[in-house]
């Protein structure tokens, strides 16, 4: 799963996709999973980073990766 | 220690026409009800549970009160039994002064088992049976007549009374109101009601007391109330220079809105909703105007429900889960449905989480947990991200609910009422199996249903799905 190279994002969650010219805010944690989605952090490595850092079950996790994935597909963020 | 987790979320950002209260959600975490934890609340009694603040009922009252003994001497308000008729409820009322206003036998019988005594119980409604009337009349209760069929039942049974029942009159009138309620009661304007009332005098066998309008419900405009209340007072000024026949009280009803919000309205009920006072008002200003001498001003006896109680009744409730419709809208599922919750067909109830939350909301369809397509609490509501397990507190809920719920699908819920030291105490048990299997009966030729086989004779016996041969 890799961002489009040219999706612009902010550390306040603010991204821009300038093929579209559409702009869209995020909130902290997806901010935090765009960031390591750039960085070329496999999702499997992103997922194991998150549950050992929030108070979070992996089923809970599991299933609102999943909603992230369809958010980003759904504005065509997604390669 | 872990942070705090929040489900991820992209929102787009949008250049068209702003939300028209900003951008702001309404939502604000509602923690407590009256001091008391709705954490706890929900341990303690289950989810979905309905609670209702004693403080609240009170205060609503007595601010009820005020605003018409502040304007017209002789007020009397009788509590509105079908809006809830949970025993609990009724009696704070009956302990503030309330008179009891029933529409059927078992309201009556409520309102006794309640304490009122039978001359403070005003037997309202089209539906009463002939024993119903009996009752009443042997009690010395007041009885609203609706229609002529129940007009010449009671001059019947009248005749093998020992003393003459007290009867008030239910008139429909024009008093601009749209679609005008005119399927209670006499019409004013077509001679119905001067006709009832003359039969009523003419017979001597009922004691004429009142005149009684209900002019709709939720009226969000004070008018009508000034123009039903001078129709009235003309009409008992005919009785009294015609009839000879003083009129001790006229009975305006209710249908005075709470500030829920109705659907499709553009602004909050909070801002469109007028205030007891303005109502009060009006009424009280129209009476005091009618001609009356002060010594002889007719008790004025208001029949007020909704605005009485919907806002001390709330209804906690638990995220059952979240999903994403087909085409992308965020969906909640709650675990309370439109068969308890039944005002959400008509009010856009306002819903706060019960914990903390950021910043961060999205538009979300709120659903119960019934297995049908109607069971939509919100079309649409901006709330924070709830995840499964999260509680909810649904605000002002104490009207109707609680009287029109349905056992369907799902069975109905506990009640608490929260003392005025925000104490809880049980006042209605949640439903179970057992309660809903009481009225049951099963034909004998349908038998016994057959104990449930156990593990070792099920490994014997065919399959579910081979007929036995």
């Amino acid at each position: 799963m890799k961002l489009k190279k040219n999706i612009a994002t902010s550390e306040t969650g603010f991204i821009f996709n300038p093929a579209t010219g559409d702009s869209f805010t995020a909130n902290a944690l997806a901010t935090e999973i765009l960031q390591l989605l750039k960085q070329d952090r496999s999702p499997a490595d992103i997922k194991t980073l998150l549950l050992n850092r929030y108070d979070v079950e992996p089923n809970q996790l599991e299933k609102d990766w999943d909603d992230l994935v369809a958010q980003l597909r759904d504005h065509q963020l997604l390669d | 220690m872990k942070q705090r987790y929040e489900r991820p979320l992209i929102k787009k950002l949008s250049a068209g026409p702003l939300n028209k209260f900003g951008a702001r959600t309404e939502a604000q975490p509602v923690p407590d009800i009256d001091g008391a934890p709705v954490k706890e609340l929900l341990r303690a009694f289950g989810s979905p549970l309905f609670v209702l603040s004693e403080k609240q009922l009170r205060r609503n009252y007595q601010l009820a009160v005020r605003a018409f003994r502040t304007r017209y001497p002789r007020v009397q308000f009788a509590w509105s039994y079908k809006t809830n008729y949970l025993n609990a409820v009724c009696r704070v009322f009956h302990q503030e002064g309330a008179w009891a206003e029933v529409v059927s036998g078992f309201e009556y019988e409520k309102a006794l088992l309640n304490g009122v005594p039978g001359p403070q119980i005003i037997f309202n409604g089209p539906g009463k049976s002939r024993a119903e009337l009996q009752r009443a009349c042997e009690l010395d209760s007041v009885i609203h007549l609706d229609h002529f069929d129940e007009l010449y039942e009671l001059l019947d049974l009248a005749a093998s009374l020992p003393r003459r029942p007290r009867v008030a009159v239910r008139v429909n009138l024009d008093a601009g109101v749209y679609p005008q309620w005119d399927r209670f009661g006499f019409n004013l304007e077509n001679g119905q009601a001067w006709n009832a009332i003359g039969r009523i005098v003419g017979s001597g066998r009922l004691e004429l007391v009142g005149l009684h309008c209900h002019l709709g419900t939720y009226l969000l405009t004070t008018k009508p109330y000034g123009v039903a209340a001078q129709k009235l007072a003309d009409l008992a000024w005919s009785c009294r220079t015609q009839l000879n026949t003083p009129i001790q009280y006229l009975d305006l009803g209710g249908g005075f809105p709470s500030t829920n919000t109705l659907k499709g309205a553009y602004l909050p009920g909070t801002d469109t909703a007028p205030g007891i006072d303005e109502f009060a008002e009006v009424i009280a200003d129209t009476l005091q105007r009618a001609g009356f001498r002060q010594d002889e001003l007719p008790l004025l006896i208001l029949e007020a429900g909704r605005l009485l109680v919907d806002d001390a009744g709330y209804l906690l409730g638990t995220v059952l889960a979240t999903k994403r419709l087909a085409d992308g809208r965020r969906a909640t599922i709650l675990d309370f449905g439109v068969n308890v919750l039944f005002t959400s067909f008509w009010y856009d109830h306002k819903i706060s989480p019960a914990g903390d939350f950021s910043q961060h909301t999205e538009d979300t369809v709120l659903f119960g947990p019934l297995c049908m397509n109607i069971d939509v609490l919100r079309d649409s509501v901006n709330l924070p991200l709830l995840n499964r397990g999260d509680q909810v507190v649904v605000h002002k809920v104490g009207a109707y609910n609680m009287t029109q719920w349905m056992q369907f699908i799902t069975l109905r819920p506990a009640v608490v009422l929260l003392d005025e030291q925000g104490r809880p105490h049980r006042i209605r048990q949640a439903e179970t199996l057992d309660y809903l299997q009481q009225l049951e009966e099963v034909p004998a030729h349908l038998g016994p249903h057959p104990p449930a086989p156990s593990p070792k004779e099920r490994g014997s016996q065919p399959s579910a799905t081979t007929t036995p041969g």
